[in-house]
C-alpha cells in the first residue's frame, strides 16, 4: 500500500501533520485546561494561565449547580431514547427491504430520505404550535419523538446499508435449515447485524446528543438538554471561563469518546453509504 | 425418501417465463444433476424445489406429497450453496449443529451427529474454529455437514464446487460421489461444468433456456445426444460439426464427430493444416485448419504425437460413431 | 428472489416507517402552508383571517430578506470553499506516510463532535473576546490593536466557526475516498511519466470527484439550516450584519410571534432546500444502482 519513503521525509510529514492536527484541536485542548484553573487564572495571559495552578474548582462549582446534572440527563434521555426508539421502528423496514427489495424499495428509501432534506425552521411554527396545543413544550416526550423522527431517515439508510451487506444465501440457508422467521431474525441475522445495529446507535446517539435547533426552540428549564442549557451561558455567565470550560468538557467528552469510536461509521452513516 | 416430481412447473418473473411448463422425474436415491449454460433456468429450478421461489403454475411433489405450497424448511430438503451461507458468528460446531437445533433435537442426540459429521468430514479438529478462519476445502465440508445431519429426504447442491481451485474441486467431486454412494439419498447438483455432470450423476437433465433438452444417464447422453445442442454441450473437447456436402452425403443437415472418434491415418476421407497442438502427455489434441469441412476440428490422438504446426496431415472419422442431425437441430436415429 | 409470504411481510415491517415519516412530512408542511395564507399573530388573538400572497409579499419586500438571503449564500458558500479545499489538503497529508497518523487522525476529527452551542461559546469568549480571548491577548503581545470579530466581522467569524466544525467532515470522508484509490493506479501513471502534480490532477482528483459533491451537497443541506451557532455569538447582528433566512424565519416566528410571516418564510426556506436536495437525491440514487 503505502510505498516507502525517505525518514527525512516521514519525519517532515509528520511534523507538519502534528502542528496542523494540534492546531485544530486546540480549541478543545484549551477549554479543558481553562477547566482546571481558577476563574481568575483563566482570564490571565495565555502564559499565565498555562504557568498558574491547576483546581477542581470549577467542576464542583458546576456539580454543586444541580441543575447540570438534570440538563445531562436530559440530554442522554433524549439521545439514547429517541435513537432506540428509531432503531426499534426502522430495523425491520430496513431489514424488509434489504432483503425483500422490490419495484418500489429505491424509491421509497430515496423519499424516505428526501424527508431530511426539509430544513426545520419550515416546519418550526406548526410543530411548536402542536407541542404547545398538547401541552407538550417543554417536555422531553415531545423533543424525544421530534429528534426521533429527524433522524430516523439516517437510521433507516444506515441499518439499509449494513444489511445489504449481509448475503441473502445466509437467509435463504436458515430457511432451508428449517428456521421460521422468528429463529431467522433472532439467531442469524441479529447476531450478523449487530455491529451495524452498533454503529448506528452511535453515530445517532451523536447526532441527537449535538442537535441544536429543536432543543433551544422548544425547551425551556425543564426538558432542556446541555445544548441548550451551554446556550445559556451566552451572555454575562459566558465571562466565567474556568465554569463555562468545565460545563464545555462535561457536555463534550462523552460524545467525543463515542465519536472517536465511530470514525468509520460516521462516513458510510452520513453520505448515505455514498462513500465507504 | 426422497422422490421428487415436478409435474408442470412454470415459473415467471412479471411477464418473463423463465421456465416454460415442465415435467422432471427424479426416483429414491438417484443423483441427478442439472446442468446448461449460465442464464439456462437450472439454479431457478433447483430453488423452486427448495421453496426458496414461489412456483407459478404447476405441482411439485415430494414422496407423494404436494409440496408446491409449503415453506422450505418443512420440505425435509438439504441445500449446499455457492456461497457456502455458513453462518459467520457460530462456531463450525453451532453452524452442524444449527438445523437440528430449529427442528429441536435432542442435545444429546445433536452432539452425537455433530461429532460423527465431523468425523466423515475430517473436520473433528476445526470444530471450535468460526467459518472465517477455514480454508475454502473445509468451508464446503462444514456446509456439507450441516446438510448431512438434517438426515434430508434430498439434497439440493447449487454449484457447491465453482468457488474451489481446480485440484481442491476434484477432491471435493470424489467426496460428493463418496458421500452419495454411502447415505444412498437422492441428491440434485447444478453445475455448468459438464465434467462434473458426467463424473457425478446418474441422471443428467440437459437445461437450454427454461427447457429440458434430454434427460439421460452420461453415456446416453454421450452415445446418442438428442439434438445438437446436447451434443455440443457433453464431451469435451467439443464435437466437431460439419455442414453442407460432407452432411448430405450422410443423408443429413449435420453431422457431428467428437475429436476422439477421429484417427490420424496415412491417407484418408479427410485432411487438413495442423495449427496448434495441446500437448497432455496421455493425449494430444491437434487444431487442425483447411479441412474444406469446418473452420477448425479438434482430433485427439493417443499418447504423445509430433505433429508440427503446418504439417499436412490425413484424417478418418469412425463411420459408427457420426451422429446426423436433420435441419431442425434434431438427431436422425 | 422472494416468496409472496415474505412479501407480505415486508410490507407490513415497512409501513409503521412510511406512515410515521409521511405524517411528519405532509402534516406540519400542509399546516405551514395553510399558516402562510393568514394573518396569524400569537400576540393579537383574532380569527386569523386569509390574506393570499400578503405575508409572502411582507416577507419578500423586507429589506431584511434580502440581507438575510446574501448572508446565507456567503455563509453557505465561505465554509464550503474553506472545507472542501482544506478537506483536500488535510486529506492529501494525512494519507501520507508518518508516525501517530492515528493520534493526528483523531485530533483533526474531534471539532464535529462539538455541539454547535459549544463551539460558538468557546469561539466566541475564549478566542474573539478581544479583552480575555486569546487572538486579543496575541494581538496585545504583538503591539497590535486587539480586533472586536463578531462585532466588526460577524458573519466572516461565523464562518470561521462553523468551517472549524465541518472541516473535519470534509476531510474525514475525502481521506476515506482517497485510501480507496487503487495504489496501482498511480503506480501505472508515474511509470507513464506524470509527476505528483500530474498525478493529482489527473488521477486523484477524478477519483475524489464523487466524494467531493457529495461533501457539498450534505453540507449544503446542513449550512443551510444553520442556527444555534448565530442564536449564541450575535443573535443575528449587529443589525441584521449576520441574520441568516433560518434565522430571520426565527426572528419573525417566535420572537415576534408572528406565525404567518414566518410561515411565508418557512415555505420559501423549503423550496430553496429542495433546490439543492433534488441534486443531493440524483446522487445518491445514482449510486444505489451501482
Amino acid at each position: 500500500m503505502a510505498r516507502a519513503v525517505t525518514p527525512r521525509r516521514k519525519m517532515l510529514n509528520t511534523a507538519v501533520a502534528w502542528i496542523i492536527g494540534l492546531l485544530i484541536f486546540f480549541p478543545i485542548l484549551w477549554i479543558v485546561i481553562l477547566s482546571f484553573k481558577t476563574e481568575g487564572d483563566a482570564i490571565r495571559t495565555p502564559l499565565g494561565v498555562l504557568t498558574s495552578g491547576w483546581t477542581f474548582d470549577s467542576y464542583s462549582v458546576v456539580q454543586e449547580r444541580s441543575d447540570y446534572f438534570h440538563h445531562f440527563w436530559n440530554s442522554v434521555i433524549l439521545s439514547v431514547g429517541s435513537t432506540v426508539l428509531g432503531l426499534v421502528i426502522a430495523v425491520p423496514s430496513a431489514w424488509a427491504m434489504a432483503f425483500v427489495p422490490g419495484k418500489q424499495t429505491k424509491n421509497v428509501l430515496m423519499w424516505m430520505l428526501s424527508t431530511k432534506m426539509l430544513p426545520p425552521v419550515g416546519v418550526l411554527m406548526p410543530i411548536y404550535l402542536i407541542c404547545q396545543s398538547l401541552g407538550l413544550l417543554d417536555t422531553r416526550i415531545a423533543l424525544t419523538l421530534i429528534l426521533m423522527m429527524i433522524n430516523l431517515p439516517i437510521i433507516i439508510w444506515m441499518l439499509y446499508t449494513y444489511f445489504r451487506e449481509i448475503p441473502g444465501d445466509i437467509l435463504e440457508a436458515a430457511r432451508m435449515d428449517g428456521a421460521a422467521l422468528k429463529e431467522e431474525v433472532l439467531f442469524v441475522l441479529l447476531p450478523m447485524a449487530v455491529p451495524g445495529i452498533a454503529s448506528t446507535l452511535l453515530l445517532n446517539i451523536i447526532l441527537a446528543w449535538n442537535e441544536a435547533f429543536w432543543t433551544l426552540n422548544l425547551t425551556a428549564a425543564n426538558s432542556a438538554p446541555l445544548t441548550a442549557f451551554i446556550a445559556s451561558y451566552s451572555s454575562p455567565e459566558g465571562l466565567f471561563y474556568a465554569k463555562l470550560s468545565a460545563a464545555s468538557t462535561m457536555a463534550i467528552a462523552p460524545i467525543l469518546i463515542m465519536g472517536w469510536f465511530s470514525q468509520k461509521q460516521l462516513v458510510r452513516g452520513l453520505t448515505f453509504g455514498a462513500v465507504k | 425418501m426422497g422422490r421428487i416430481t415436478l409435474d408442470k412447473v412454470t415459473k415467471s418473473f412479471g411477464e418473463v417465463q423463465v421456465i416454460p411448463p415442465l415435467d422432471l422425474s427424479i426416483e429414491e436415491g438417484e443423483f441427478v444433476v442439472f446442468v446448461g449454460p449460465s442464464g439456462c433456468g437450472k439454479s431457478t429450478l433447483l430453488r423452486l424445489i427448495a421453496g426458496l421461489e414461489d412456483t407459478t403454475s404447476g405441482h411439485i411433489r415430494i414422496d407423494g406429497e404436494d409440496a408446491t405450497d409449503l415453506p422450505p424448511a418443512k420440505r425435509r430438503l438439504a441445500m449446499v450453496f455457492q456461497s457456502y451461507a455458513l453462518y459467520p458468528h457460530m462456531t463450525v460446531r453451532k453452524n452442524i449443529a444449527f438445523p437440528m437445533r430449529m427442528a429441536k433435537l435432542d442435545k444429546a442426540e445433536q452432539d452425537r451427529r455433530v461429532e460423527e459429521a465431523a468425523r466423515v468430514l475430517n473436520l473433528t479438529d476445526y470444530l471450535d474454529r468460526r467459518p472465517g478462519q477455514l480454508s475454502g476445502g473445509q468451508r464446503q465440508r462444514v456446509a456439507i455437514g450441516r446438510a448431512i445431519v438434517r438426515e434430508p429426504a434430498a439434497f439440493l447442491f447449487d454449484e457447491p464446487l465453482s468457488n474451489l481451485d481446480a485440484a481442491l474441486r476434484v477432491g471435493m467431486r470424489l467426496e460428493i460421489s463418496e458421500l452419495h454412494e454411502r447415505l444412498k439419498t437422492t441428491m440434485i447438483y447444478v453445475t455448468h461444468d459438464q465434467v462434473e455432470a458426467m463424473t457425478m450423476a446418474d441422471k443428467i437433465v440437459v437445461l437450454q433456456a427454461g427447457e429440458i433438452e434430454q434427460v439421460g444417464s452420461p453415456l446416453d447422453l454421450y452415445r446418442t445426444p438428442r439434438n445438437r445442442f446436447v451434443a455440443g454441450f457433453i464431451g469435451s473437447p467439443k464435437m466437431n460439426f460439419i455442414e453442407g456436402n460432407a452432411a448430405k452425403q450422410h443423408g443429413a443437415e449435420t453431422i457431428g464427430i467428437r475429436p476422439e472418434h477421429i484417427d490420424i491415418t496415412e491417407t484418408g476421407e479427410w485432411s487438413g493444416t495442423v495449427g496448434v497442438s495441446e500437448h497432455l502427455g496421455s493425449d494430444t489434441f491437434f487444431h487442425v485448419h483447411d479441412t474444406g469441412l469446418a473452420d477448425v476440428m479438434t482430433v485427439r490422438a493417443s499418447g504423445e504425437v509430433g505433429y508440427k504446426h503446418g504439417d499436412r496431415i490425413h484424417m478418418t472419422p469412425r463411420p459408427d460413431m457420426l451422429h446426423r442431425f436433420d435441419a431442425s437441430g434434431l438427431r436422425i436415429a | 428472489m422472494a416468496t409472496k409470504a415474505s412479501r407480505a411481510a415486508a410490507r407490513a415491517m415497512i409501513s409503521p416507517s412510511v406512515i410515521l415519516l409521511l405524517g411528519w412530512m405532509l402534516i406540519p408542511l400542509l399546516m405551514t402552508i395553510y399558516f402562510s395564507t393568514l394573518r396569524y399573530n400569537l400576540l393579537m388573538p383574532g380569527n386569523n383571517p386569509f390574506v393570499g400572497w400578503e405575508n409572502y409579499t411582507y416577507f419578500v419586500t423586507d429589506p431584511a430578506f434580502a440581507t438575510a438571503i446574501w448572508n446565507t449564500l456567503l455563509l453557505v458558500g465561505g465554509v464550503l470553499l474553506i472545507t472542501v479545499v482544506g478537506g483536500i489538503l488535510l486529506a492529501l497529508l494525512l494519507d501520507m506516510p508518518m508516525w501517530g497518523q492515528g493520534v493526528v487522525r483523531i485530533m483533526v476529527i474531534a471539532p464535529f463532535f462539538v455541539m454547535p452551542t459549544v463551539s460558538a461559546l468557546v469561539w466566541k469568549n475564549m478566542f474573539f473576546n478581544p479583552v480575555n480571548g486569546l487572538f486579543g491577548h496575541i494581538a496585545k503581545a504583538l503591539g497590535l490593536t486587539p480586533f472586536d470579530f463578531l462585532s466588526q466581522a460577524p458573519l466572516a467569524s461565523i464562518i470561521g466557526i462553523v468551517s472549524w466544525q465541518w472541516l473535519p467532515f470534509a476531510t474525514l470522508i475525502l481521506l476515506t475516498a482517497l485510501q480507496s484509490l487503487d495504489s496501482e493506479q498511480l503506480e501505472a501513471a508515474e511509470m507513464d511519466g506524470a509527476d505528483p502534480v500530474n498525478r493529482f490532477v489527473f488521477i486523484m482528483l477524478p477519483h475524489l470527484a464523487r466524494a467531493i459533491t457529495v461533501v457539498i451537497l450534505i453540507q449544503t443541506i446542513f449550512l443551510l439550516s444553520i442556527f444555534a451557532e448565530i442564536f449564541v455569538t450575535t443573535s443575528g447582528g449587529p443589525g441584521d450584519a449576520s441574520t441568516n433566512l433560518t434565522y430571520l424565519i426565527y426572528q419573525e416566528s417566535l420572537l415576534s410571534f408572528d406565525v404567518g410571516t414566518g410561515s411565508a418564510g418557512g415555505v420559501i426556506a423549503i423550496i430553496l432546500a429542495n433546490i439543492v436536495a433534488i441534486f443531493l437525491m440524483r446522487m445518491i440514487g445514482k449510486n444505489l444502482d451501482a
